[in-house]
């Protein structure tokens, strides 16, 4: 077993004076695949954001700790350059701003952040193009300003482009299968998962098993009403899928 | 005038300004402040002018009194104070410091964020530089390489003494010297500026003025420029510098006129980041500008590209006239106004030749409590058969306390035009910032990112080396806007 990548502690978050999560306990080691599960509106995806520092969220309670540091006293540029990534579930457009601008603009502020010298222009060029082949995205995509004007697909792909440009050592997937044909989530997934390594982790925010057929977890989490409510193993995932949520449901509610 | 009422003039403006009490030794290179035909003829004079020279500017103003400053524009200041500003000083390049270490360390911190060269950042700063500059050289070696084909690039007062049949017939044939309150002051007092002539058929071998820009400084605050690119010819010239000017003028009213004959293509590019006051809108500089060109000939073409950062209020329509057939305009700017900055600023395209044709492209930036307009003109005379227009103005807020407007006046005579207009507004997102924020880039670099994407298009027309500087200029403008 890795060592632990982050512990979340009794994790309380609210938006405009609204509860949303109620108490989150979670805690991900090192080379492991952790699936969110649940029902909409149970938490998911703000519990993804107030990972990577979103700041509408208020957190009103609890504690986490990546890599050992508070990272809820971080701002989000300090988690990302920490090594926390965030696949958006609808990624942004900045019209005029070429993905090759962007990648290089936070390529350097990591690299500074590790203390390294910043990457000549030909020997970032070389790690654009390695990365292209690695998770199969179009050579001219990069070419392009970030999200203007892409497909849903395209921007999936793009979102795990840039997860392998800057080698997180934790990916949060906030439904990186939504609005994907069978296609592109294949693509996605795998290059999801010629990411994965025994240093790094990965937490996928799905509402479908059908990602986790791709992207195969060691541990399944059922998030409902802002707690964590039921932890399994991958087959976990297909008893949701057979029975649905309202199971669960019945099951919290006795 | 006689030679002995000359010598009065000058010994009564060294003694007024003596009794001033002023105490540098260069005093009688200062004329006290105030403004009438006097101090005119004095400026002509001191300049050793030839008489068209004199005639020129004393007709310009007595224009220029008849006149009454313009209240058009979406500006609100101060009006300056004519009669308080002194009219003339010879240029000064008394070294202020002895070395950098004096030197204001802001200044200097952002001299090092433009990356500015040493030597560069000592001539900008005024410390005495004792080693003869590598930009010296450089200089002397282009000189000779413009002058072997003909081209004329010097001060505009060199050039009325060496060229004087030049200048007698392009000066003020594109802005006539009562076009408007600024230009016919302008006409009046200008002290100096630039001059390039392009002989036909000469393409110049290098951006002018690149090289020469550390000479430039200090050519006052009543600039003239005057360009002529002859038939056939191709000069593309920049102005400007993107090294903040601690100017302590604060009225600034330069004229630019371009001639483009038959066939001629003349691109004008400026990056302008004059002092713009202080976080509360205190200071700054008056940018109040006269820029026209003329497509003179078939075929012709005349480019502005504009980067305005600076001033505190910025007046400037650089416009172009396009008199022969087939002949071209283009406008692209970018001006970004922050904390209480105001401009207004735009483009005029008169087209009156046929099948002329002209694009504008305008990008306004406003951040803090600043107030950024887009004003232009497109005209259609009735002669203007197959005339086209395409005009886009985008305007992006920062902060919710700025805003940005959109004048457009177009006037069509002729049917036959065709004349597209196109504007959008738009804010910087909170999710575009925590988008970059996500990837590691803080929020300063993020609207800096953001801001840069949204003035490609501009970006894209500025030469290589000018256009690295003032994406360079733009963050640093942009910074401290986030709070």
């Amino acid at each position: 077993m890795g060592k632990t990548l982050l512990k979340i502690e009794n994790l309380n978050a609210t938006i405009e004076g609204k509860s949303i999560l109620k108490g989150i306990n979670l805690e991900i080691k090192e080379g492991e695949v952790h699936a969110i599960m649940g029902p909409n509106g149970s938490g998911k995806s703000t519990l993804a954001s107030v990972l990577a520092g979103r700041e509408i969220f208020e957190v009103t309670d609890g504690h986490v700790e990546f890599m050992g540091k508070d990272l809820l006293s971080m701002a989000p540029e300090e988690r990302s350059r920490e090594g926390v990534f965030l696949a958006f579930q609808y990624p942004i457009e900045i019209p005029g701003v070429s993905i090759t601008n962007f990648m290089k603009a936070a390529v350097s502020q990591h690299r500074e952040h590790k203390g390294l010298e910043p990457l000549s222009p030909s020997e970032f060029l070389k790690l654009m193009k390695e990365k292209k082949e690695l998770v199969e995205i179009e050579a001219k995509l990069a070419n392009r300003a970030v999200n203007e004007g892409f497909s849903g697909g395209e921007k999936k792909k793009n979102e795990v482009f840039q997860m392998a440009m800057l080698e997180p050592k934790l990916a949060i997937l906030d439904e990186t299968d939504s609005g994907l044909d069978i296609d592109a989530l294949r693509i996605v997934a795998n290059g999801v998962n010629k990411l994965k390594n025994s240093e790094n982790a990965t937490l996928v925010i799905t509402h479908y098993q059908r990602l986790l057929d791709y992207i195969v977890p060691d541990v399944v989490h059922v998030l409902y009403d802002g707690k964590i409510v039921k932890t399994g193993g991958k087959e976990l995932a297909l008893e949701l899928e057979e029975k649905g949520y309202d199971w669960i449901k019945k099951e919290v509610q006795v | 005038m006689s030679t002995l009422d000359d010598n009065k003039i000058l010994e009564e403006y060294s003694e007024k300004e003596y009794e001033a009490g002023f105490v540098t030794e260069i005093e009688s290179d200062v004329f006290p402040i105030g403004l009438d035909e006097d101090v005119v003829r004095a400026i002509s004079l001191k300049k050793n002018e030839p008489e068209f020279m004199l005639e020129f500017r004393l007709n310009a103003f007595r224009r220029w009194k008849t006149m009454i400053e313009p209240e058009w524009a979406h500006l609100k200041y101060q009006k300056p104070k004519f009669q308080d500003i002194s009219y003339y000083s010879a240029p000064k390049n008394m070294p202020k410091y002895n070395s950098l270490d004096e030197v204001d360390p802001e200044l200097l911190a952002t001299f090092k964020k433009l990356g500015v060269p040493l030597d560069e950042q000592k001539v900008l700063a005024g410390v005495a530089v004792d080693v003869v500059m590598d930009s010296v050289s450089v200089h002397t070696t282009f000189k000779k390489n413009l002058e072997e084909k003909g081209i004329i690039f010097c001060s505009i007062s060199e050039a009325i003494q060496e060229h004087p049949e030049l200048v007698k017939k392009y000066l003020a044939s594109v802005v006539p010297a009562g076009d408007n309150f600024y230009a016919a002051l302008n006409s009046a007092v200008f002290t100096d500026g630039s001059f390039a002539y392009i002989p036909k058929g000469v393409r110049c071998p290098m951006e002018l003025s690149t090289y020469f820009r550390i000479n430039q400084a200090n050519t006052g605050q009543f600039e003239r420029t005057l360009i002529v690119a002859d038939e056939g010819s191709y000069v593309s010239y920049l102005e400007g510098c993107t090294a903040p000017s601690r100017d302590e003028n604060q009225l600034h009213a330069a004229v630019v006129e371009i001639v483009a004959m038959k066939d001629a293509e003349v691109k004008y590019s400026t990056v302008q980041n004059w002092y713009p006051g202080d976080k509360k809108g205190k200071g700054g500089v008056y940018n109040f500008v006269t820029k026209r060109g003329i497509c003179k000939g078939d075929n012709s073409k005349i480019s502005w590209t504009q980067v305005e950062t600076g001033s505190a209020v910025t007046w400037k329509y650089p416009s172009t006239i396009l008199k022969g057939d087939n002949s071209v305009g283009e406008f692209y700017s970018v001006a970004v106004t922050n904390n209480f900055q105001q401009a207004d600023t735009g483009t005029k395209m008169i087209h009156i030749g046929s099948n002329t044709k002209s694009t504008i492209i305008s990008k306004g930036i406003s951040l803090g409590e600043s107030n950024n307009s887009y004003r232009g003109l497109v005209k259609i005379n009735p002669k203007a058969n197959n005339a086209r227009n395409y005009s886009q103005c985008d305007s992006l807020l920062i902060g919710s306390k700025c805003g940005a407007h959109t004048f457009p006046y177009i006037e069509s005579e002729n049917p036959s035009a065709v004349v597209e207009h196109e504007a959008t507004t738009s804010k910087v997102s909170e999710d575009q910032i925590f988008y970059c924020n996500q990837r590691g880039l803080d929020t300063e670099d993020a609207i800096s990112l953001i801001v840069n994407g949204f003035a490609k298009e501009v970006l894209n027309q500025l030469p290589m080396e000018f256009a690295v500087e003032a994406q360079k200029l733009l963050s640093l403008t942009l910074e401290g806007s986030v709070g």
